[in-house]
């Protein structure tokens, strides 16, 4: 126990101090210190005018709609495609739909297995660029918040920020990775599966592929949707203690790192501190929660002949380390990442109940850019209610918060529990939700509230006991993901607009302070009241109920 | 319109430099350095692929030690856990069968890895208490003493990365090709 606590601090408290340098150098990058970068990226895309919010939002959606539409239309062509030496044939178009909307809303829900659906040309040019361009996308949508935050005239241009993002943070730490990781024992090569004789004389086909540059950008980009079916549980995808360490650290780096970005565009690096602090304590609760859940042993040996000494094994990997299956979870899920390095399902009852409180908070970190952007969300709340109780006009950072700004603010975190409560009880009630399921009673039900959380939360994860490759999840999460997607960016743009467009008043000794301790335990209540009254009926319905009637 | 040729361009070039450039990188590099690992890891004795160093193979000889149960059935193109809540029936019931195969009781309980499924169902490894418990019966199988079958996995356990994960673990498909090699 003392080794797992040690190697957590170690892994999560390295990560946070790594985070503070590439946080500074990403807020350089996007104040435009490199300006010789710039112009390459300039004459690449054909200038970089100023915009507003309005022309940074259209800017964006049709990037997203070519994203979406050469994604979609490659993927249902693949098998008429090179790159597919293992001859994968037509997918179903409601997957092709579904997938798509996966990867270009960087969430990477798979209802498939990469290894016998994809070909390699769709996994690498489909699905892997989508993971750059994507995670880019909301790095972008960050920095131009930020922008408009800190009083800058314009919001930037989208088309260099893309660029930016993708070439000067994501790339160089891809290749980074992607070496440590094959130096680990991912494969990279575009052969197709190996066939193999066993000891015993059985032929084993070796699925393998160009995984290594693959995974890196899965676990960075905030993205995780695997090259293989069961994600870094698969030995060729996480091949040891080591490439796990890395994996784990480079999923919650730049989530991270984006807070500090935030801070230092805006010009207030102790209020950025604040909200890291906030984000920090909720991910340690998280943290203890899923690492004491987890250690009681799996309750369907208890009545036989078994060593339970090690915690619940089931849906675990050795060579990761006991520790591997609650932290992986949490960190999976308090980014919007989304990759596994254990199964979720079969995690105990209240341990799964951990990612799931993850995804419906969506801000500890959260995904790239996107989950300061939900952060901004409940300080924008957090200061409204600060500045009612005491009876001030609320002010954040000098800007007024009136009623425009509220009602936008509201509508997007409403958004949120309203996609997966709504999403949760039409495929609870119909057989497109009952008729999937992998498991009966409560934990069926967490089936079902896990996939919707994972979709509106633009998570990707899941609990895989789900049969959900059929046109009605297809179509519904595909749905979800893109509105949970693009409402949560295009309106904070929108309020940041309305900012902007008022004289911004001087913060005076009467002005809550954002800088302190009192404005955190202020957000840290307002997010937990949130997201705790809202979710806690369906939670009570899934993991808890299952706890309180089966384990003993 | 004014938005859609410059995505198109930034389509151009980030496919271009993420995808061409980038996995052209990383392929030449790990095939330049370790092509092995590069190409699955594949295991070869007497001359023919026995199995991927990384890759679970199902063993059903009580001449050879066994794997970790898989949900897949060791399936290399379709891997995957059983997905089953650690509360579910069925579980129990899949354990039941290993532990008749192992002969497990009550005075000599089996360790809990043995009967649990792995997450991608292809866990290369078994736990150093797994693969002593089935030392008796490979040895019996064998005809061999039993105290060299134990020397075998003392000298082939690994700790997966020293103080931070502690547990001793046994690549299964590389004690089995020990296992053979004692014996020519």
């Amino acid at each position: 126990m003392l080794a797992s606590i040690l190697t957590i601090v170690l892994i999560v408290g390295g990560t946070v101090l790594l985070s503070w340098p590439l946080g500074k150098y990403m807020a350089a990058l996007f104040s435009g210190r490199f300006a010789r970068a710039d112009q390459l990226f300039a004459t690449a895309t054909g200038g970089t005018q100023e915009q507003n919010w309005k022309q940074y939002s259209f800017a964006l959606i049709a990037f997203n709609v070519v994203m979406f539409g050469f994604v979609f239309t490659l993927l249902a062509t693949q098998h008429l495609l090179p790159l597919n030496p293992d001859s994968q044939g037509a997918a179903s178009l409601d997957l092709v739909f579904n997938t798509a909307a996966s990867f270009t809303t960087n969430t990477n829900l798979q209802h498939y297995s990469g290894e016998s659906t994809w070909s390699y040309l769709a996994q690498l040019g489909g699905l892997m660029w989508l993971q750059f361009v994507s995670a880019a996308t909301g790095i972008a949508a960050l920095a131009a918040l930020a922008r408009g935050i800190g009083g800058q005239a314009s919001m930037g241009n989208f088309f260099l920020d893309v660029q930016r993002a993708a070439f000067c943070v994501l790339l160089p730490l891809a290749l980074l990775l992607a070496s440590a990781i094959a130096l680990a024992g991912v494969p990279m090569t575009l052969e197709g599966a190996a066939s193999v004789t066993t000891l015993e004389g059985a032929t084993q086909t070796i699925a393998r592929g160009p995984a290594a540059a693959f995974v890196a950008i899965k676990q960075l980009g905030t993205n995780g949707g695997g090259f293989f079916g069961p994600n870094s549980t698969h030995p060729l995808e996480n091949p040891s203690f080591w490439s796990n360490l890395a994996e784990m650290v480079s999923l919650i780096i730049i989530p991270m790192a984006c807070v500090w970005m935030f801070g230092r565009i805006i010009n207030r690096p102790k209020h950025a501190a604040v909200i890291f602090g906030v984000m920090a304590a909720l991910l340690a609760i998280k943290l203890a929660a899923a690492v004491t859940f987890e250690s009681a042993p799996t309750m369907a040996f208890t009545e036989l002949p078994v060593q339970q000494d090690v915690g619940n094994l089931e849906g675990k990997e050795l060579r990761l380390g006991a520790i591997t299956g609650p932290l992986w979870a949490v960190l999976t899920t308090a980014t919007s990442n989304g990759s596994v390095g254990a199964m979720h399902d079969s995690l105990n009852p209240l341990t799964g109940l951990v990612p799931m409180a993850g995804m419906w908070l969506n801000e500890t970190f959260g995904g790239l850019g996107v989950g300061m952007i939900n952060m901004f969300l409940y300080v924008a709340l957090a200061a409204f209610v600060a500045g009612m109780m005491v009876g001030r006009t609320p002010e954040y950072l000098g800007h007024r918060i009136e009623g425009r700004e509220m009602r936008l603010v509201v509508l997007a975190l409403i958004a949120h529990p309203l996609l997966i409560l709504g999403g949760t009880a039409l495929f609870a009630a119909t057989p497109w939700g009952l008729d999937t399921l992998g498991n009966t009673g409560a934990h069926g039900f967490s089936e079902i509230l896990y996939e919707f959380s994972s979709a509106a939360a633009n998570n990707g994860s899941g609990f895989e006991g789900l049969g959900d490759n059929t046109p009605a999840w297809n179509i519904a999460t595909g749905l979800v993901m893109l509105i949970a997607r693009f409402l949560p960016i295009i309106v904070p743009l929108a309020i940041v607009g309305s900012l902007m467009a008022k004289r911004r008043s001087a913060e005076s000794a009467g002005t809550l302070s954002v800088e302190g301790p009192t404005f955190g335990v202020m957000l840290f209540i307002v997010i937990l009241i949130f997201g705790a009254l809202t979710f806690f009926p369906a939670a009570a319905l899934g993991p808890i109920a299952e706890h309180v009637t089966l384990m003993r | 319109m004014q938005y859609l040729l410059p995505s198109l361009r930034l389509w151009l070039v980030t496919f271009l430099v993420c995808v061409i450039g980038y996995s052209a990188m990383v392929l030449g590099f790990a095939q330049a350095v370790v092509p092995f690992q590069a190409n699955g890891s594949i295991i070869e004795a007497d001359g023919r692929a026995v199995g991927s160093q990384l890759i679970a193979q199902d063993f059903t000889s009580p001449r050879y030690f066994w794997p970790r149960p898989s949900a897949v059935d060791y399936d290399g193109m379709g891997a995957g856990g059983s997905n089953k809540s650690p509360t579910s029936p069925e579980l129990t019931e899949r354990a039941q069968a290993i532990i008749a195969r192992h002969s497990a009781t009550g005075d000599n309980p089996i360790p809990a890895d043995l009967v649990a499924a792995s997450g991608g169902g292809l866990d290369p490894h078994i736990s150093l208490a797994g693969a002593l418990y089935q030392a008796d019966r490979i040895a019996a199988a064998r005809g061999i003493a039993a105290s060299e079958v134990r020397r075998l996995i003392e000298a082939q356990a690994v700790s997966a990365a020293g103080p931070f994960a502690p547990e001793r673990i046994v690549n299964v498909l590389e004690l089995n090709l020990a296992l053979d090699q004692l014996a020519q």
